[in-house]
């Protein structure tokens, strides 16, 4: 069995339609079944994440966006703190900050924004959204074939929920 | 010049909230108010829905506590398939309270440790960028550590009873959908170190002697600061003591007078009703004795122990009687001591959850009861921010006809505004500068009620704030997001 060395994690609210593109996202990579790949999903990212985060050498968040050209955007991110008003999430470089202050662990993390449209209450993805995340899986399961995913990284300034 | 200020969020999820202050010309307040600007309609999202498919619909309300909605919504199915509190079996009853103690303590972890802490060991005037839990863990990485793990043991409960970490599926209207293993109970009481029951309770009280060496030497501000009397409403257990699960409702005003004795909350509809402002989506409920004015009341950790008689654990009994002590056994009136009364119920979840893992009846097998169907059923839980309401009817085709929903956080809609309004009033009112460490103060009021806007608004997502400066012409001079 190879080791599993990278994570990759969805973020969102499959009742919230379009929203729920990152734990959508999950269930499709569980059923490729890909070898060194951990998967797991949740409403929104919290600081128990950054324990999680810190046990892998790569990690890649999954999430929902609305300004970015379609189908997706997949960058690299680094830890930066920031917060919002008594918010009750992180965003995927807070969580990374806090690793890499608590566990003295950063792993070499990216953010992949698949483009939704309705953030409506509602169950299952739209039809565009879903083109979209198969092109977006598409991509990560490249990315992370072995061998390959050192000369896909591209640099690129930490990404925020809100300019997503 | 007139001036008013407006608190309000920016970012792609609906439900936030806003703070606008009006102030005169000679920078006098005029009017506070802490609003929602999101239109709810999740009641209407449920409606048509299979009755059974309730407790799981009902956690898209929100991302923070799905786990409240899921067994409020559950104990009012309940009712639906004739399977009164009584008749559920000892199994299902516990492995639901595991879930719910287990919500409580990551919740409550989650909010002393991520928000209030650096408060706290910062200071409200601090630079935020200093002022958050990235501070907190380049400054004091052991509290830090144990707020990570704290919530990660509560994270762990709730999905070894759940089964899932979104749209958990353990409650059923009956009962439960299965049982908690020797393995899984053994895990959570034997480790692996440190993530055990144990050390749980150690370091809920390690934050709460934290929160009490803080107050002694900060008792003018942690006393003063926004506080204003009103009633309080919680569920208590039918002997009096603290219960977050089941109970019968209560009531106290100021003075420890009950308004509400200890009522069937099947009645809810008798005592309490909701005003509607045109300003703000969130209602405001008060109870119908008092009237709108003077019938509004306080839901949540500072309410809980305010209308309990005792807490039925030892460690947290002892800081009860300390806490209450304070105030000569009166209602406490004083918003930031919401979270010392938070603290003290992060100790006792976790005494709770040691003791129900301890407890065989976790791994019996009789996991649902089914009685007489009806067509009605009303849910009543205190989720970690307060009393929640939930009330269903379902039509002759097993659909649900009609659902309303009161959340906590509407619950605390105005003790919020009155908070909000206090610090309008003492802090910024007729100052020639308002700094950003004032503004802060706005902040630190609300988040004493650890609001939830997401989910009283019946959006989804983050929450949030704007808070806004308007003149007497209704110009909006500063505007500050977070």
């Amino acid at each position: 069995m190879p080791k599993t060395i990278i994570l990759v994690l969805g973020i969102g609210n499959p009742g919230r339609r379009d929203d729920g593109l990152g734990p959508h996202f999950i269930d499709r990579l569980r059923a490729l079944n890909l070898p060194g790949v951990a998967a797991d999903a949740n409403y929104q990212l919290q600081v128990e994440d950054a324990l999680s985060v810190s046990r892998f050498k790569r990690v890649v968040f999954v999430d929902a966006a609305r300004a970015i050209e379609a189908p997706f955007e997949m960058t690299e991110i680094e830890p930066l703190a920031e917060f919002a008003f008594t918010t009750h999430s992180l965003a995927p470089h807070t969580v990374l900050a806090l690793s890499r202050e608590l566990y003295r662990k950063t792993p070499t993390a990216f953010l992949l924004a698949i483009r939704g449209y309705d953030f409506g209450l509602g169950e299952g993805l739209s039809g565009r959204a879903e083109r979209n995340l198969e092109a977006a899986l598409g991509h990560l399961a490249e990315f992370i074939r072995p061998g390959t995913a050192a000369t896909r990284r591209k640099r690129a300034r930490p990404r925020t929920r809100k300019n997503l | 010049m007139a001036k008013k200020i407006t608190i309000e969020p920016v970012t792609r999820v609906e439900g936030h909230g806003k703070v606008t202050l009006h102030f005169d010309d000679r920078g006098k307040l005029i009017q506070s108010r802490f609003h929602v600007v999101e239109f709810r309609g999740f009641e209407r999202f449920v409606q048509g829905r299979p009755y059974w498919e309730a407790p799981v619909l009902v956690q898209r309300l929100c991302g923070i506590c799905p786990v409240s909605h899921h067994l409020a919504a559950a104990k009012a199915m309940d009712l639906v398939v004739g399977a009164d509190p009584d008749s559920l079996p000892p199994t299902a009853e516990k492995m639901r309270r595991l879930m719910h103690y287990g919500q409580m303590l990551q919740s409550h972890a989650l909010h002393f440790f991520h928000l209030v802490s650096p408060d706290l060991l910062f200071g409200v005037d601090a630079d935020p960028a200093v002022r958050n839990i990235v501070g907190v863990a380049l400054k004091h990485k052991d509290l830090a550590v144990r707020g990570v793990l704290l919530r990660k043991f509560g994270q762990e409960v709730i999905l070894a009873t759940a089964g899932k970490k979104i749209h958990g599926t353990g409650a059923v209207p009956g009962g439960i959908n299965k049982n908690l293993s020797p393995q899984e109970r053994d895990s959570f009481l034997k480790g692996p170190a440190p993530l055990n029951a144990d050390t749980m309770i150690d370091w809920a009280q390690g934050a709460l002697d934290f929160f009490k060496s803080y107050h002694k030497k900060n008792k003018a501000f942690i006393d003063g600061f926004a506080e204003f009397p009103s009633n309080h409403l919680s569920l208590v257990r039918k002997d009096g003591a603290l219960d977050f699960y089941h109970g019968v409702l209560r009531a106290v005003d100021a003075n420890g007078h009950k308004i509400l004795d200890d009522i069937d909350y099947r009645d809810y509809l008798r005592h309490i009703a909701e005003e509607v402002r045109t300003w703000s989506y969130m209602k405001f409920p008060y109870l119908k004795s008092l009237g709108k004015d003077k019938g509004w009341y306080r839901v949540g950790p500072l309410a809980r122990l305010n209308t309990c008689d005792f807490i039925p654990s030892p460690r947290a009994q002892k800081e009860f009687e300390e806490f209450r002590a304070y105030t000569s056994g009166k209602p406490n009136s004083m918003s930031l001591h919401s979270h010392w009364a938070r603290l003290v119920e992060l100790l006792h979840a976790a005494e709770v959850i040691k003791e129900l893992l301890l407890d065989p009846d976790l791994q019996g097998t009789v996991l649902t009861y089914r009685g007489r169907k009806s067509g009605e059923g009303i849910g009543l839980i205190e989720a970690p921010r307060g009393t929640l309401f939930h009330h269903y009817r379902v039509d002759a085709n097993d659909l649900i006809a009609m659902a309303n929903l009161i959340v906590s956080t509407t619950n605390n809609n105005e003790p919020m505004n009155r908070a909000v309004h206090w610090v309008a009033q003492n802090v910024l009112s007729e100052k020639p500068q308002i700094t950003e460490g004032m503004l802060n103060q706005v902040e630190v009021a609300i988040r004493a009620y650890d609001p939830c806007l997401s989910c009283a608004t019946h959006a989804l997502g983050a929450m949030p704030l704007e808070v806004s400066i308007v003149d007497p012409r209704g110009l909006v001079l500063d505007c500050r997001r977070r």
